[in-house]
């Protein structure tokens, strides 16, 4: 294949097809690789021209294929397409669309290349142009990673001027007009003599003829809703008890089930007795599934009842019944046959601790917990033609395939309806409840059924994030860091979800080092090495993933060595610091906190940086000591995403990071006694409450090139930069998560 | 079973035992009162029950039979929301949203009941509402606007 004929093949390509009554739009990468396997499904012809933009007499749907989570996925999506195709936010209704592989993960994949996010350097270039195309490749269609505004910014723009040019050009053609002499706004083309012509009734017309391609993107001076603060389209409805999450579905005839598998996530059920539970009200059916039982019934309390009334002999646990020797395990991987990668070797560490006084510390993140307030649940209706499913899922290209794997219908008679999410943090990145749900619908084809966690039930069923360690060994010297020797091991969340996907992941685990080895400081030594922990309890990504303990565990120890050195915790930072965008948050935080006065008597601040996802974010903490206990005052927050598509989301989500990271370093773990996670519900596992709650000052640097996601970049540095604060405040350090293990909080 | 809800008479056929919730979610299909908990730790299924905000997760149908019961569809709706529901549109305060139902329920009976709140009224209230997004800084400033609207109403 010539290379001309290559890149010809990989320019972006806009297309538009008829619908059913009206025209749609899309900007897609066409995979045209005689090779690839995908080509089968591109040649059926629309299943492959998944558009953003459907227009019809009726009105206008946006397609927004990303999950929304809470995080605002939708609103985010809609803007940027109605920015360019000159839409006012209430002229249009928002739709997830069905999977195809046209939404695959533009961003996605880059983010999983092993290069620091300074490193421009050809051969790192190239390492994301190759994860980029393995979900190209694959179709992968996914919500995570804060991937969701990167892969969007430049391509739903693109595809709402592409809607809107193939628009001009339809009512050129319809009215005998040029082009250039017609203008758009909110919703309508305009002629020179100042007609309105409505999109809608130019469907037709537009459907017809060849889209307008190669438009360029409007300045950023033109715009008219990114970076402008906008009212959420979801807002009323969250704010009038209206908006519907897939907890909330009902169908004709639908039944309500509840489930319980093995708590020790072993193989099932050695004996049970469902006795009871048959003969308690409403009950309709108990049903055998993979791992345990569920309960039908005509209520989702009285199935929640009787699967509770069942006495189930559960199968031992595949990873060590109890806590202590999770622990014994991570602290045994810190050995040559579990080094999973030396993922940075600057100058000499070995031999500069050699002859130094080495200062050492070991700390510890235990397994946490996601659970969403809304418990997982999935709705689904199986007769032998096809299979319906209701949920909300981060990987919308696979669940068809895994409810086809349990109902034995092929993936195409699969009919998935992306439903909206009361909350995720990586929840719902699994599978048990598809397939479950799937499975208890197998065994009442023909009836509807909602198959509803109880929290306890989610509890157990948690993939929480992966637990770990890290020692550090490290030096200082004439009031600087001079050598920094950090080791972690951890269980690898990567390998644990994908082997649930039936998957194997290859190679080195970023996420075991993520947040600790891409520190942008050039300390003259420095070694950082990742050692994978087999055997443990299963674990999953979890709100920023490895960056939520690994972050803890680089930014605390610098944060020693530094005191070590006597130098001030910023200065020390902005001396080695070697990446411009870590140094703008580094200055904007500073200047937030007013970083370098006396906080008080009974005061501390603290520092910590933190990138993840690309996103350099600085937080400082300030607390103060009462008799009562730690109480956190404030908390300043700089990153730097670039364009902030709509400001008030933005804080919103940054805000609920530090949250987030503050409320589970403060309080929260999973631990296993018995083989069972030993935390059933939020009274133990409550993260922060209200009157805990600080004011967060958030601020964007918008250095940075392009617009990049923030759901997770905040959470690393919070519980660093709070136990530096709490350091600063009584002299006490800490050195393992939940911090309340050691200290009180108010 | 007969039940007074949003000022209608509803009936539903249920144990004296079932948690108002599922009467509500289930039977009565309101379901904007959220299940999150079950054990009164979340506050998502806060509802009036006589005035008070009350956990339906743990008020038994038979405790619930007779008494005037408000849910968030019978506190305002979008085309007419109540003060409370306007300040939470206003300061953008959801992020998933599935706890709001129960803060903003929560949130009316706190000023119903105390017209001027003061932070540490506030947190005293509003602290056995879990929020797991993190949007305590904005509920913090809706019940205050919320404060506002409602005394210059």
């Amino acid at each position: 294949m010539g290379r001309v004929r290559t890149i010809t093949r990989r320019t972006l390509l806009v297309g538009s097809a008829a619908i059913a009554g009206g025209v749609a739009f899309g900007a897609y990468r066409l995979l045209t690789d005689p090779a690839n396997p995908l080509r089968d499904d591109l040649g059926a012809g629309e299943a492959a021209l998944t558009p953003w933009v459907k227009i019809t007499g009726e009105g206008i749907t946006l397609i927004t294929p990303h999950t929304d989570l809470g995080q605002g996925a939708y609103h985010m999506q809609a803007a940027l397409i109605a920015e360019e195709m000159d839409l006012a936010l209430g002229q249009f209704t928002v739709d997830p669309g069905p999977p195809a592989p046209a939404y695959y993960n533009t961003a996605m994949g880059g983010e999983m290349a092993p290069f620091r996010s300074n490193d421009d350097r050809f051969r790192a270039e190239a390492a994301r142009h190759v994860f980029a195309g393995i979900t190209k490749l694959i179709g992968l269609m996914g919500t995570g990673g804060s991937s969701s505004v990167p892969d969007s910014f430049d391509k739903l723009r693109q595809a709402g001027a592409t809607a809107r040019e193939t628009l001009k050009a339809a009512a050129a053609q319809v009215h005998g007009l040029a082009v250039a002499d017609l203008a758009t706004e909110a919703g309508a083309v305009i002629l020179p003599d100042g007609t309105r012509v409505p999109y809608t009734g130019l469907a037709g017309a537009a459907a017809a003829i060849a889209p307008v391609t190669d438009v360029p993107l409007r300045d950023p001076s033109e715009w008219r809703l990114i970076g402008q603060p906008m009212q959420r389209l979801d807002i009323v409805a969250k704010s009038t008890g209206t908006q519907a999450y897939g907890i909330d579905l009902r169908l004709e005839g639908m039944v309500h089930a509840a489930v319980r598998t093995n708590p020790r996530r072993g193989d099932g059920m050695r004996r049970f007795d469902a006795e009871a539970a048959r003969a308690m009200p409403g009950v309709i059916e108990v049903v055998e599934v993979t791992g345990g039982i569920a309960v039908v019934a005509n209520n989702t309390w009285r199935a929640f009842r009787a699967v509770e009334a069942i006495e189930i002999d559960w199968a031992d646990a595949p990873y060590p019944a109890e806590q202590a020797d999770h622990w014994a395990a991570v602290e045994a991987a810190f050995d040559p046959d579990f080094l999973d990668a030396t993922w940075r070797a600057d100058g000499d560490v070995v031999t500069a601790l050699g002859g130094a006084e080495v200062i050492e510390a070991e700390y510890r993140a235990p397994y946490v917990a996601h659970q969403p307030l809304e418990p997982l649940n999935a709705v689904a209706l199986v007769t032998d033609e096809a299979v319906d499913i209701w949920v909300s899922h981060q990987f919308q290209s696979f669940v068809a395939r895994q409810v086809a794997g349990v109902t034995g219908h092929s993936a195409d008679q699969v009919r998935y309806h992306q439903q909206y999410a009361g909350g995720s943090f990586g929840h719902r990145l699994e599978w048990d409840n598809v397939r479950l749900c799937a499975e208890i619908a197998n065994a009442m084809r023909g009836t509807p059924v909602k198959l509803t966690y109880t929290r306890e039930e989610d509890f157990a069923q948690d993939y929480p994030r992966q637990i770990g360690m890290a020692r550090g060994r490290g030096a200082v010297a004439d009031g600087r860091v001079q050598a920094l020797d950090l080791s972690v091991a951890n269980v690898s969340p990567m390998r644990s979800q994908v082997s649930r996907m039936g998957l194997s992941a290859p190679g080195p685990d970023l996420q075991i080092a993520a947040g600790g080895w891409n520190q942008p400081f050039a300390i003259p030594h420095f070694r950082y090495r990742a050692y994978a922990v087999p055997g443990l309890a299963p674990v999953s990504s979890w709100r920023s993933v490895g960056a939520s303990s690994q972050g803890f565990f680089a930014s605390a120890f610098l944060d020693e060595l530094i005191h070590a050195a006597g130098a001030d915790p910023l200065e020390e930072r902005l001396r080695l610091c070697d990446w411009d965008l870590a140094r703008g948050v580094l200055e904007s935080v500073a200047d937030m906190s007013d970083w370098g006065t006396d906080p008080g008597p009974g005061r501390g601040r603290g520092l910590a940086f933190v990138e993840s996802f690309g996103v350099p974010v600085a937080e400082v903490v300030e607390v103060t000591a009462t008799e009562a206990g730690i109480r956190i005052d404030r908390v300043h927050v700089a990153v730097d995403v670039g364009t902030v598509v709509d400001p008030v989301t933005f804080e919103n989500q940054v805000q609920g990071g530090v949250v987030w990271g503050l409320g589970h370093a403060m309080n929260c773990q999973i631990t296993y006694a018995g083989g069972v996670a030993q935390q059933s519900n939020y009274h133990a596992h409550a993260g922060m409450r209200l009157n805990q709650c600080p004011e967060i000052f958030v601020r964007n640097v918008g250095a940075a090139l392009g617009a990049k996601g923030v759901g997770e970049p905040p959470v690393p540095p919070a519980a660093p930069a709070l136990a530096a604060a709490i350091f600063d405040a009584t002299g006490q350090r800490l050195r393992e998560m939940p911090f309340d293990k050691h200290v009180r909080f108010v | 079973m007969q039940f007074t809800v949003n000022g209608q008479t509803r009936e539903a056929e249920v144990e004296p035992d079932m948690p108002l919730l599922w009467v509500l979610r289930d039977e009565l299909g309101l379901t904007g009162t959220k299940y999150g908990c079950g054990v009164a730790q979340c506050g998502a299924c806060t509802v009036h029950v006589d005035g008070l905000a009350v956990r339906s997760c743990q008020l038994p149908a038979g405790a619930a039979e007779g008494a005037e019961i408000v849910t968030i569809e019978g506190l305002g709706t979008p085309d007419a929301p109540h003060a409370v529901q306007q300040a939470w549109i206003e300061a953008q305060v959801a992020q998933c949203g599935y706890c709001q139902s129960g803060q903003i329920m929560q949130a009316a009976w706190l000023l119903k009941s105390n017209p001027t709140p003061t932070d540490e009224e506030i947190d005293a209230v509003m602290s056995g509402n879990l929020c797991r997004c993190g949007t305590y800084p904005r509920i913090r400033a809706a019940v205050h606007a919320a404060a506002t609207k409602l005394r210059e109403a």
